[in-house]
């Protein structure tokens, strides 16, 4: 069998580049990146019609562009860049070949001809301003579901080519006992991926067919319970891929081990366990389905999905304590986080997303997804609220994070603007996180999400929402202003440094062609010397105490909700 | 190793875990538990629990029913937009009320009794619709073709809204109602 041998070794991080997986690794970051600056287009004017002090777009447009809004980012960006991270995880930290090249890149042609087929179903026909979540009954273009289901074969089969890759390594032998715990996150991930994308099939392709006049109708109900098993499944996918982009970022900056590789890995491992039936939590307040149903799969059979993210909060600032303590940074509680690299924007976006993730996403995703709560938060702002506190504080800020490493890794070139850089996490971090806090309030008002005009000008039997929701409107305006410029800091520094930035030369520095793929055969097992994957025990006390305050409000704010419950009308 | 190398110890899975790892999940854990047992806890002791009732149903049946209601209990008139005259029912307290939800409007406007219980039917006609009472802030998806039973009771008399937030169609946002609620008679 022929065997592509390219490798290259990065002459600064020493991580082995197998050439095919690289390019691969590049083209799905940079495409990923295109469709980051088209939703944040279409971002700026979504905030800026919701904000009704400016109302920019008339009702049409508006939905138009929420509806691209939602693809884009949540789909298109999100995936792209995740595919990036699988081959990464797979090929160059294992230091193996990417397995079927070819194949990948049919994937990622057809991902990206699905996405521009949507695309053109939303803005070009303009025909299908039905939301990313286009629920049925109500129908969009035909081609807007096969843009979506072409993409999600595309990313099927990047999900394949990674499976292989991990039978390459494994079979040749490049690494030694179990993959990297990063690795196994992604692998995570990637199962999870499958589980999804089969649920979006089973939705999606009915609907096509309904759509071209196939199938007569279709359900709503149905419609809703099989689309989110894809569309709340996809997000385990980000939370899977931004946790090992957390664990990774971690290990990169500050050489940091696992606490216990056991308790991170079952952490992971209760991600598949106990998403697949998480559809429930969208359908908290539809008819037809029973309280027993809801409350079991809400609570991903007893949380315990939650209970995983709960682990790697604690385990990732943990183990970085762990390893700044080992350097001396051993005053105090917290002099580990004081003297962290503040300044270096892999760090900076990796722990904002952390903290911004667990507060406001967790928490909140918590509440919404409580049988009870949920009535006096369902489709309110509340909800967008939510998820931009995880998907995009988390996972954007998390993925917008490792650019900075892969930059001169991956491109080989330097971070041009390296004082934009230094400042962009924060930026975007303060912004997304007043953004979400405020939508979170605006939706404990009451004021829907989705919605043009929640003044209802010229309406006789229109509702006036109160003076506080109208200034949480406004602050959240800002907040996704201020967003929006640190999104805009993002692209400038990735795009120029990616196309123009100083290229990096490294004397000596060669494509290995020969046998580089693979290590010496394995040792035999190491002896046990020295316990705890990281042989510091008990010194992560600062991220315990981190921790508590996290206890504490999540308690204090779950119980302000329920009190809030208690005053509304009696309902059963 | 660090988290982007194999394990520096092949019997990783023999390693004991850190006290203060595991006891973060001993504690996460039983918070999860409280989580989870919140909410059978609020069906048994807590009042504002979403019915479990709901029936397959066909607009043209749902339509009739709600006529039938308007015609016996109809009070009066409110102008809605575009000049619309929507009917306004006072029905029996402790009975059956309907409510259509329709592209774009809710039909037809209720008056109900602070202290007395309702069953409240509410369907859609065409498109999904989002039931959201305001400013109590109750949230309620409504379906074509199910036919959802709530047993509500109004607290306050006052005058309240209804609109539509689940999004549906270019005039989703003029879909707006009042919902009236009296004194106990
Ligand atoms: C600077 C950054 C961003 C700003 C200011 C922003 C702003 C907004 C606003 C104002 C809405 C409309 C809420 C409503 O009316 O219901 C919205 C919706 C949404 N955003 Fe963003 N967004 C940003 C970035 C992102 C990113 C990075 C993602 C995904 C990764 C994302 C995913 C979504 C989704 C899925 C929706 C819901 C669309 C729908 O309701 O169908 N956003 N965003
Ligand atoms: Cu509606
Ligand atoms: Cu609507």
């Amino acid at each position: 069998m022929a065997v592509n041998r390219m490798f290259r070794t990065c002459p600064t991080t020493g991580l082995k580049f197998h050439q095919p997986a690289e390019a691969l690794i590049r083209w799905n970051a940079v495409v990923g990146v295109v469709f980051l600056l088209v939703g944040g287009i279409l971002a700026l004017l979504v905030t800026l019609t919701r904000w009704q002090a400016v109302h920019l777009l008339p009702p049409d447009m508006f939905y138009m562009v929420l509806t691209g809004h939602g693809l884009n980012m949540l789909v298109f960006w999100i995936i792209f860049f995740e595919i990036a991270v699988l081959y990464f995880a797979g090929s160059t930290l294992l230091g193996c070949r990417l397995a079927t090249p070819k194949v990948a890149w049919a994937g990622f042609w057809l991902m990206v001809i699905g996405g521009l087929m949507n695309n053109y179903a939303v803005f070009i026909r303009g025909d299908s301003s039905v939301m990313f979540t286009s629920y049925a009954p109500m129908g969009a273009h035909w081609s807007f579901y096969l843009g979506l289901i072409l993409f999600a074969v595309g990313a099927l089969i990047a999900c394949f080519v990674f499976f292989g890759t991990l039978a390459v390594g494994k079979a040749e032998r490049t690494y030694n006992g179990s993959v990297p715990l990063v690795t196994f996150g992604a692998v995570t991930a990637a199962i999870i991926a499958v589980f999804t994308i089969a649920s979006g099939a089973i939705i999606l392709i009915p609907t096509f067919g309904w759509s071209i006049g196939m199938v007569p109708s279709i359900d709503s109900l149905m419609y809703r319970q099989i689309w989110w098993a894809f569309g709340h499944s996809s997000q385990q996918i980000n939370v899977s891929a931004h946790v090992a982009v957390w664990y990774a970022v971690a290990a990169i900056v500050f050489g940091a081990k696992p606490m216990s590789e056991k308790v991170s890995r079952t952490a992971f491992l209760l991600y598949i366990l106990f998403i697949t039936l998480a559809s429930a939590h969208h359908l908290l307040a539809d008819p037809g389905l029973t309280s027993k149903w809801k409350i079991l799969n809400t609570s991903y059979f007893l949380y315990l999905a939650v209970l995983a993210s709960m682990v790697h909060g604690l385990t990732v600032p943990g183990s970085i304590e762990v390893a700044q303590r080992a350097k001396g940074f051993n005053r105090g509680l917290f002099e580990w986080l004081r003297k962290a690299p503040w300044g270096n924007p892999a760090f900076s976006g990796v722990f904002i997303s952390l903290i911004g993730f667990g507060f406001l996403g967790g928490i909140s995703g918590v509440i919404l997804g409580t049988e009870q709560l949920n009535l006096i938060m369902h489709n309110t702002l509340y909800v967008p609220g939510h998820f931009h506190a995880t998907v995009v504080l988390g996972t954007s800020l998390a993925f917008m994070a490792i650019t900075y490493f892969l930059i001169p890794v991956l491109f080989r070139r330097e971070l041009a603007f390296p004082g934009v850089a230094k400042w962009q996490p924060y930026v975007f971090g303060l912004g997304m996180a007043i953004f979400s806090l405020f939508m979170m309030g605006a939706g404990t008002l009451g004021v829907p999400r989705r919605h043009w005009d929640v003044s209802f000008s010229g309406n006789p039997l229109g509702f006036e929402f109160p003076g506080t929701a109208w200034l949480m409107i406004g602050l959240l305006a800002i907040g996704g202003l201020l967003a929006i410029v640190g999104g805009a800091m993002y692209l400038l520094v990735t795009v120029y440094s990616v196309f123009l930035g100083k290229k990096i030369e490294t004397p000596g520095f060669q494509h290995v062609t020969a046998k580089a793929g693979m290590a010496a055969p394995a040792p035999a097992a190491a002896p046990l010397t020295g316990y705890g994957s990281s042989g510091h025990a008990a010194s992560a006390s600062g991220t315990f105490v981190l921790a508590m305050v996290f206890l504490v409000s999540f308690v204090l704010y779950y119980f302000i909700n329920w009190k809030y419950l208690s005053t509304v009308w009696p309902l059963r | 190793m660090s988290a982007i190398q194999p394990p520096a110890n092949r019997l990783w899975w023999k390693e004991p875990i850190e006290r203060i790892e595991i006891t973060w999940v001993l504690i996460a854990f039983v918070w999860s538990m409280v989580l989870f047992f919140m909410m059978p806890y609020w069906h048994v002791f807590g009042s504002q629990n979403l019915a479990n009732e709901a029936y397959k149903n066909t607009p043209e049946k749902f339509t009739a029913k709600t006529q039938e209601m308007v015609d016996k209990y109809k009070v009066r008139e409110e102008t809605g937009l575009n000049d619309q005259k929507i009917p306004v029912v006072h029905p029996p307290a402790g009975g059956d009320v309907y409510l259509i939800a329709r592209l774009w409007q809710w039909w037809p406007i209720l008056e109900l009794e602070a202290g007395q219980t309702y069953r409240l039917h509410l369907m859609s006609m065409d498109w999904l619709h989002g039931f959201s009472l305001q400013p109590e802030n109750i949230n309620i998806e409504v379906h074509p073709n199910y036919e959802h039973v709530l047993t509500v009771q109004p607290t306050k008399a006052g005058t309240y809204s209804i609109i539509c937030n689940e999004y549906c169609g270019l005039n989703h946002h003029t879909m707006a109602s009042r919902l009236f609620v009296t004194e106990k008679k």
